[in-house]
């Protein structure tokens, strides 16, 4: 048990920080918003918590501080104007945020250009990753059936219908858009001090496409949804690393088909995610019950 | 100054030939199709095959290409966005699954080629410099500017004069009105994602050819500039994607000689992030009709 447990550590400090980046794209997706910033969050947070903690020998709870609080404040005044526009617009303008800060640190020498920095001291251990994770998902968990909860509730179905009734949509979904940004700031930190470096080219397009597909794969109407789909997404390749070789697949292009596929079969047949599989394996059961003879 | 213009020109041909295509299919369907940075890449790599596997001549391969790009294009359609149609969030998980969609291509692509670049064979294109006063353009540059100005060209007669043309035209503007009028809409659907794949597909080529260069990521970098095209030419307007291709690929040129390289790609998201700000229907489109 033991042994097993060491040998997956890595997996399982993964599992929990694609559990907290998942998490970051739910609290927008929870009020109806598709943001698409979170990697250039994550990268903020990551570079701020990397810089303090190797340059300023800082200590790491402060770094993880920081690191949360900035991508947040960064935030409010980004969201101001950008939670203004709707769906694929959004989207949109926040993918070339993500991009800018992308690009900006490429473009900046005091964190080694696109090399990014390297050697961050070892600092996060398992039980980190895990009370963060726990602490997200209580948070999130007690916003429903709250005020709050309610309020978000009412943007994501009709948004003009929200503000109607007296719900001050764009202070709820700057909140949560700073919440979201705040998770993948301390994602980003925690995973810095995991993998002892930092590089852009880990906070590109891509990156922000697997924290939604794991949100949309896992079910994006419940708040531990997108945990459960990043760990069933992050655990996924262990599993499939034995099934690749047997049918003579690498692996790189093995996981991406595999991926998508479940992505695609998920959207089109599951569109409440993963979470909702019990209830449709009933319905799909009662539909194929024969009927009860009538009289 | 006439040479930066001359690239401009010539890079920018390329972004709006790949950016009239999204554009389309976010007309008729409000879709964007984060797929059709898939289709670019595979259909480079097609003409690839077809020129170095089967021996075939450029011209031919393509044409050739570029019509697996349209079959791509309706499998894609028939895949991920048939399905959902009539779904109320429709246009955000019309967004997801092309994206899933885009993964299975790349995932693809990877299998059959591999992650490294691979080349057009020597000679593919005969390439010989032309001297316009000051400035050289080479053969190469020149065909590709003209094929994609004709693409664009012949999209715009098909969109304006022949009925297939009304009809997308008719669906983008209300996909219901268009079926009381008689519209087969699933079949107008279908040849707008036919006509928008080949036209990514021959843009896809055409960049292989340009800068002698195939990857599964080639798509990637090129995804996200047309989505600063479509925005800056307004979501939707196939004369504002051709134009602002252009443009873009004219600033970026000028950013790159005046400014340097590594600020070229944070030039055109930072256009397009103040479009969404300043002026969201872009150059040449419509105030956009409230949402609800």
């Amino acid at each position: 048990m033991l042994d097993w447990f060491l040998t997956y550590q890595s997996l399982f400090a993964f599992i929990g920080i694609n559990g907290l980046l998942a998490l970051s794209v739910y609290c927008t997706l929870s009020c109806g918003q598709l943001s698409l910033a979170n990697a250039g969050f994550m990268a903020i947070g990551a570079y701020a918590a990397a810089l303090l903690t190797l340059r300023a020998h800082a200590a790491f709870p402060l770094a993880l501080l920081v690191a949360t609080v900035v991508p947040a404040i960064v935030a409010v005044p980004l969201g101001l104007p950008v939670l203004r526009l709707r769906g694929v617009f959004l989207a949109i303008a926040t993918i070339g945020f993500g991009e800018v800060v992308r690009l900006a640190f490429v473009n900046w020498d005091y964190t080694n250009g696109a090399l990014g920095l390297v050697a961050i001291p070892q600092k996060t251990s398992l039980w980190m990753v895990w009370i963060a994770l726990a602490l997200a998902l209580y948070v999130l968990g007690r916003l429903r059936g709250s005020r709050i909860g309610y309020a978000l509730e009412a943007i994501r179905q009709d948004e003009p219908a929200s503000r109607a009734i007296g719900i001050a949509s764009t202070h709820y979904k700057v909140a949560m858009f700073a919440f979201g940004a705040a998770l993948a700031g301390l994602a980003g930190a925690l995973e810095a001090h995991f993998t002892f470096m930092v590089a852009p080219s880990g906070y590109g397009f891509g990156r922000v496409v697997d924290m939604l597909v794991y949100a949309v794969v896992g079910g994006d109407a419940i708040f531990y949804g997108p945990v459960l789909g990043a760990a069933f997404l992050t655990a996924l390749p262990e599993a499939l690393r034995g099934a690749g070789q047997a049918v003579g697949l690498a692996p790189g292009p093995l996981r991406l088909f595999v991926n998508g596929a479940i992505l695609l079969a998920v959207i089109l047949f599951l569109p409440n995610g993963l979470v909702s599989l019990p209830e449709a394996i009933r319905r799909w059961r009662m539909r194929r019950m024969p009927r009860a003879p009538l009289g | 100054m006439g040479q930066q213009a001359i690239n401009g020109i010539f890079l920018g041909s390329i972004y709006a030939l790949f950016a009239v295509g999204y554009t389309l299919v976010f007309g008729v369907l409000d879709i964007l199709n984060l797929a059709h940075q898939a289709v670019f890449m595979l259909c480079a790599f097609t003409a690839l095959a077809f020129v170095s596997g089967l021996r075939l001549h450029i011209a031919l391969a393509l044409p050739l290409a570029a019509i697996v790009g349209g079959l791509l294009g309706i499998l894609l359609e028939r895949l991920a966005f048939r399905p959902l149609r009539g779904r109320a969030d429709s246009n955000i998980s019309g967004l997801i699954s092309s994206l899933a969609a885009a993964t299975i291509f790349e995932s693809f692509a990877l299998q059959m080629w591999g992650p490294d670049v691979s080349r057009f064979p020597f000679g593919t294109f005969p390439d010989k410099p032309i001297h316009l006063g000051a400035a050289t353009v080479s053969a190469l540059q020149l065909t590709i500017v003209a094929i994609a100005i004709a693409l664009m060209a012949l999209l715009t007669g098909l969109l304006s004069v022949t009925p297939l043309g009304r009809q997308i035209r008719a669906v983008a503007e209300s996909p219901r009105a268009a079926r009381i009028l008689g519209v087969d809409v699933d079949r107008v659907i279908a040849w707008s994602f036919f006509i928008s794949s080949a036209l990514g597909g021959a843009a896809g080529v055409l960049f292989g050819l340009a800068f002698n260069s195939v990857s599964p990521d080639i798509g990637r970098s090129i995804e996200l500039k047309g989505l600063a095209v479509i925005i800056l030419g307004g979501m939707g307007s196939v004369a504002g994607a051709v134009v602002a291709g252009f443009v873009l690929g004219i600033i970026e040129v000028f950013t790159v000689a005046q400014i340097g390289s590594s600020y070229r790609d944070a030039v055109s998201f930072g256009v397009l992030f103040l479009i969404l700000l300043v002026r969201p229907r872009g150059l040449l489109g419509h105030s956009a009709t409230r949402e609800a």
